[in-house]
């Protein structure tokens, strides 16, 4: 199921890919969809941060991963690298879990 | 090769910017092969996703869904929607590249955010094509032997979590999401968005806030764009 899943994604990624270098212009010119297209990836990766900081399951919850996302968000307006950011918000759940 | 036509030193210029924006995205590919490894998935399906798909937002998206304990299919379909955006670079790319079939074929494989900027930031065809290529090869290998390394250091862990692994998307999210906030309608879309998410997320399944938000995002656009 993994398998199946990873791939399909796989192929519809690389198909929308070339769909832009293939289809008409006028198709993707159209000012509906240069409104639109650039939006979805903002509203997708702020839900996915909500969700996947503040819910186990299907049940709202505060915990440190609120402190990590906190540590993240100090350390992209102090521009610094991803793999910063990234380190610096695991490092900080991890060390509270040890408290 | 049109590329003749680029002189020696701006060609140099090209292939070091290239290396350059490989070498930091090759970093970054380090903390997609450990959390996706930390998510379940086996250092087989990482590599492929890294080789196949291709497209750093939809790879994070669809292991950043698996990992929360969402369905393959809810992270292939919010992958596939992450991925929408890499068609209108597209229409930018067309005609700087070659339209013949078969590479055609293979320069879609490498439209990406990076290689767009890239090759849209030239001043001519033969710079853009050339940018395009080296970017692309430059960010596809380093991409992969990023995500090879982050996932084997991650398979030799016992407990990611205690290592904090859980919490490492949601940065890696906004890492990504950071540069496209710089005006106030992407910042009210993006609350907007969190808050609809975690509105719906208790009553739902797993995954489906994501796609609710797709649809609300997608008409909230052309509504907009009616003027």
């Amino acid at each position: 199921m993994m398998w199946a899943g990873v791939l399909v994604a796989c192929a519809g990624c690389y198909l929308l890919k070339l769909a832009g270098l293939s289809l008409p212009a006028a198709v993707l010119q159209d000012p509906r969809v240069q409104r639109t297209v650039p939006l979805v990836p903002v509203a997708l990766l702020a839900a996915l941060i909500a969700t996947q900081t503040f819910s186990t399951g299907h049940h709202l919850v505060v915990d440190v991963r609120t402190a990590a996302l906190v540590v993240a968000i100090g350390l992209v307006l102090l521009r610094a690298p991803f793999l910063v950011v990234v380190a610096g918000a695991a490092a900080t759940a991890a060390l509270l879990r040890l408290l | 090769m049109a590329s003749t036509s680029v002189s020696a030193e701006t060609r140099r210029g090209l292939i070091r910017d290239a290396l350059g924006i490989g070498i930091a995205t090759g970093a970054y590919a380090l903390s997609f092969g450990a959390i996706s490894t930390a998510a379940g998935l086996s250092l087989l399906q990482t590599c492929a996703l890294s080789v196949l798909m291709f497209t750093g937002a939809s790879q994070f998206a669809l292991v950043g869904v698996v990992g929360a304990g969402g369905s393959v299919w809810a992270g292939a379909a919010t992958a596939a929607l992450l991925g929408s955006r890499n068609a209108l670079y597209g229409v930018r790319l067309s005609s700087l590249l070659d339209r013949s079939g078969w590479k055609r074929a293979a320069a879609a494989h490498f439209v990406i955010d990076e290689t767009t900027a890239m090759a849209i930031a030239r001043d001519t065809v033969a710079e853009s094509r050339l940018a395009f290529w080296a970017t692309g090869l430059a960010i596809f290998t380093l991409w992969n032997l990023g995500t090879l390394i982050g996932a084997l250091a991650t398979h030799a862990l016992p407990d990611p979590k205690a290592l904090g692994f859980d919490a490492a998307p949601p940065a890696a999210f906004l890492a990504l999401l950071a540069p496209r906030l710089r005006a106030r309608e992407p910042m009210a879309v993006a609350l907007g968005a969190g808050v609809v998410a975690l509105v719906c997320l208790p009553f739902v399944p797993s995954g489906v806030p994501l796609l609710i938000v797709a649809v609300l995002v997608a008409i909230f656009g052309v509504v907009r764009s009616r003027g």
